[in-house]
């Protein structure tokens, strides 16, 4: 049975990752889980100088999801490269290093940092964060600043470049197409879809930031059909996720087009969910007697 | 840090809202150090995903218990689980307190409300015994004062209706235990869990006259392991401040590097 796929030239030896800022930066799970089983871990998103975040409260639970506004706490570049590059370098699973920039220079400048780093799995660019005031989603809910961020960073780095798109667009298609065109290898579909709630008692926000970004089982349904009309209009794989908690969410969203997925907020709660998943998959892959993981993206069928 | 499922060998009303639940975890109750704290998966919860944060309250053998106050569906529903029943716990999380040495400093302990679960594992193992201080709101907030006694602790108990102990905030007699220069206690430090505006209370205190203190910071949490960001607060560095997690590099924290013009 294989379960290994590619992203660009990125191999992973099965189709589960974790999701940006959902995993710190790996070290933090060892502990709990066998990091080496996963497809590849993805680290916290990281600008080039260190980012103190939003103030609290962060995070709100909500029905079957949660809020966060974090504000993309990070140590920067540097502070990346002394603090957490040498344990993850060490692993045998790549790394994916999801990066952002308030600028299109400043993207292309840490893509050119990860780029001369050597040992880096993937790019990921967030261009689709809600909850910061520059940079983020204003880069991911334009076509035309998109195209700019993607082709900046294709010519800083020959690294397999995931882009991160934003669920808050009408259609996602023109995006998704706009990201292949500038030369992505992938889409990471989706990020965390603009959201609040309110303390009744108090009338304050539950959020310091007032609204965050919705992630959780609450969303799985509306991030399938996305990856569904993403997988529709691009050639290039992509990697799904939003509300995975099961390997039959997983096979959903491979069904629907994803070539590998991510396990996010579920990490939160019950921290072996990624390896459930994988074997899950397997379970289900022997089931249908299926011998490559490939065969399930896409397999979907609309029709009758 | 260890994630097990764990079985309940009680869970009963201690007094008004509070219950002691005990859960079997040969492997988790070895590692407990004083002031560290589990993270508690509440199965019954099917729409509340997180876990909730606890204060170790004390170990025996391979069980461990909490001390929790029902405030919300997390804690109603753990309440209405029976021996036998089953939790996944993360365990043990966090930098707890700093045992005292034998000879050196003597604890003064100051805990509001569920805050006294959290010292209890300190006062057993601490070679001085020193002095509880202990407030609430009312008498029913006031927690196993009988139990650090049997400890060899004196307890000083405060509400502020006055039903219990004497009437005012848990910092008044601790004001005048650190004022009183006929007090026995030469080395005191203080130790603090409890709502944010007692432990700035003993933050000042400590400052002003210049005692050692730590004190367990109640921030809401996510993840409970250091990965989400969730829980951070304000730490001072250099002339500036950066947040850091109350799980991981707390809860416990040293009261002069916490930089409370950042604390909301
Ligand atoms: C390090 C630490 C130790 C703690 N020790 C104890 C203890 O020993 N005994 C005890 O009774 N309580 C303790 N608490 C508080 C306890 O975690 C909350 O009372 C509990 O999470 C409330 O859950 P709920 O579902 O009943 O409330 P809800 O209000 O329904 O919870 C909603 C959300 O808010 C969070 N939340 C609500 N109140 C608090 C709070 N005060 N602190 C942190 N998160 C909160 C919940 O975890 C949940 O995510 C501790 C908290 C921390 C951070
Ligand atoms: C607390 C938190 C922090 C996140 N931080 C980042 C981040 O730094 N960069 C990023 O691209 N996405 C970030 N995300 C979004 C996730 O990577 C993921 O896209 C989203 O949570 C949907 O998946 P889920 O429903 O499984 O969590 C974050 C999500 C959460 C809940
Ligand atoms: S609760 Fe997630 S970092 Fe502290």
């Amino acid at each position: 049975m294989n379960l290994s796929v590619q992203i660009g030239r990125l191999v992973m030896q099965n189709p589960v990752t974790v999701a940006s800022g959902t995993f710190g930066y790996g070290v933090e799970y060892a502990q709990l889980l066998d990091l080496n089983q996963l497809g590849a871990v993805t680290v916290k998103g990281i600008r080039l100088n260190p980012v103190r975040g939003n103030p609290t409260p962060r995070t709100a639970e909500v029905t079957s999801g949660m809020l966060n506004a974090i504000g993309l706490q990070g140590p920067g570049v540097d502070g990346f490269i002394q603090k957490y590059w040498p344990f993850l370098k060490s692993l045998p699973v790549p790394t994916i290093i999801n990066i952002w920039g308030t600028t299109v220079e400043e993207y292309a400048e840490v893509a050119r940092r990860f780029h001369a780093l050597g040992g880096v799995g993937a790019l990921e660019l967030n261009v689709s964060c809600p909850n910061i005031k520059e940079g983020g989603a204003q880069f991911g809910t334009d076509c035309k600043l998109l195209a700019q961020v993607v082709s900046a960073c294709r010519k800083a780095t020959t690294l397999p470049i995931i882009t991160k798109l934003s669920p808050n667009v009408v259609s996602i298609a023109p995006y998704a197409k706009a990201a292949e065109d500038a030369g992505s290898d992938a889409l990471a579909v989706t990020n965390s879809y603009p959201a609040m709630a309110i303390d009744i008692e108090t009338r304050r926000p539950k959020l310091a930031n007032v609204s965050g970004g919705l992630t959780g089982p609450c969303i799985k349904p509306i991030a399938i059909k996305l990856v569904w009309e993403a997988f529709k209009a691009v050639k290039i794989p992509i990697i799904g996720m939003g509300g995975i908690q099961t390997a039959a969410d997983a096979i959903e969203f491979l069904m629907a087009g994803a070539t590998a997925v991510a396990v996010g907020t579920a990490n939160f709660y019950e921290p072996q969910t990624a390896l459930q998943v994988i074997a899950g998959l397997r379970e289900f892959m022997q089931r249908k007697g299926l011998n490559e993981v490939r065969e399930i993206t896409g397999s979907f069928q609309p029709g009758k | 840090m260890l994630e097990r499922t764990v079985q309940i060998v009680s869970n009963e009303r201690s007094t008004d809202a509070y219950y002691r639940l005990v859960v079997r975890a040969p492997e988790i109750a070895p590692l407990i150090q004083p002031g560290q704290f589990a993270h508690v998966r509440i199965a019954p919860l099917k729409d509340a995903l997180l876990r909730r944060p606890f204060s170790i309250f004390q170990v025996q053998g391979d069980t461990f218990s909490i001390l929790y106050k029902t405030v919300g569906k997390g804690t109603e529903a753990l309440s209405r689980m029976r021996p036998g029943d089953e939790l996944s716990v993360i365990a043990p999380l966090g930098h707890g307190f700093t045992v005292p040495q034998p000879g050196a400093e003597t604890p003064l302990l100051v805990a509001g409300g569920y805050g006294m679960a959290a010292m209890y594992l300190l006062a057993q193992r601490s070679p001085q015994k020193g002095i509880v201080f202990v407030g609430g709101r009312r008498r029913v907030d006031i927690l196993c004062e009988a139990e650090f006694q049997s400890l060899g602790w004196q307890v000083r108990a405060t509400t502020e209706d006055g039903s219990h102990g004497e009437k005012g905030l848990v910092t008044q007699p601790l004001l005048e235990e650190i004022r009183n220069p006929q007090s026995a206690i030469r080395h005191p430090k203080l130790f603090a869990c409890g709502p944010t505006p007692m432990l700035k209370a003993v933050g000042q205190i400590a400052e002003e006259y210049k005692v050692p203190a730590e004190l367990s910071m109640d921030e809401h949490m996510c993840c409970g392991v250091g990965v989400c960001l969730t829980c951070v607060i304000p730490i001072k560095s250099g002339d500036d401040w950066e947040y850091q997690r109350t799980c991981s590099e707390g809860p416990v924290f040293d009261a002069k590097d916490v930089a409370w013009e950042g604390v909301k």
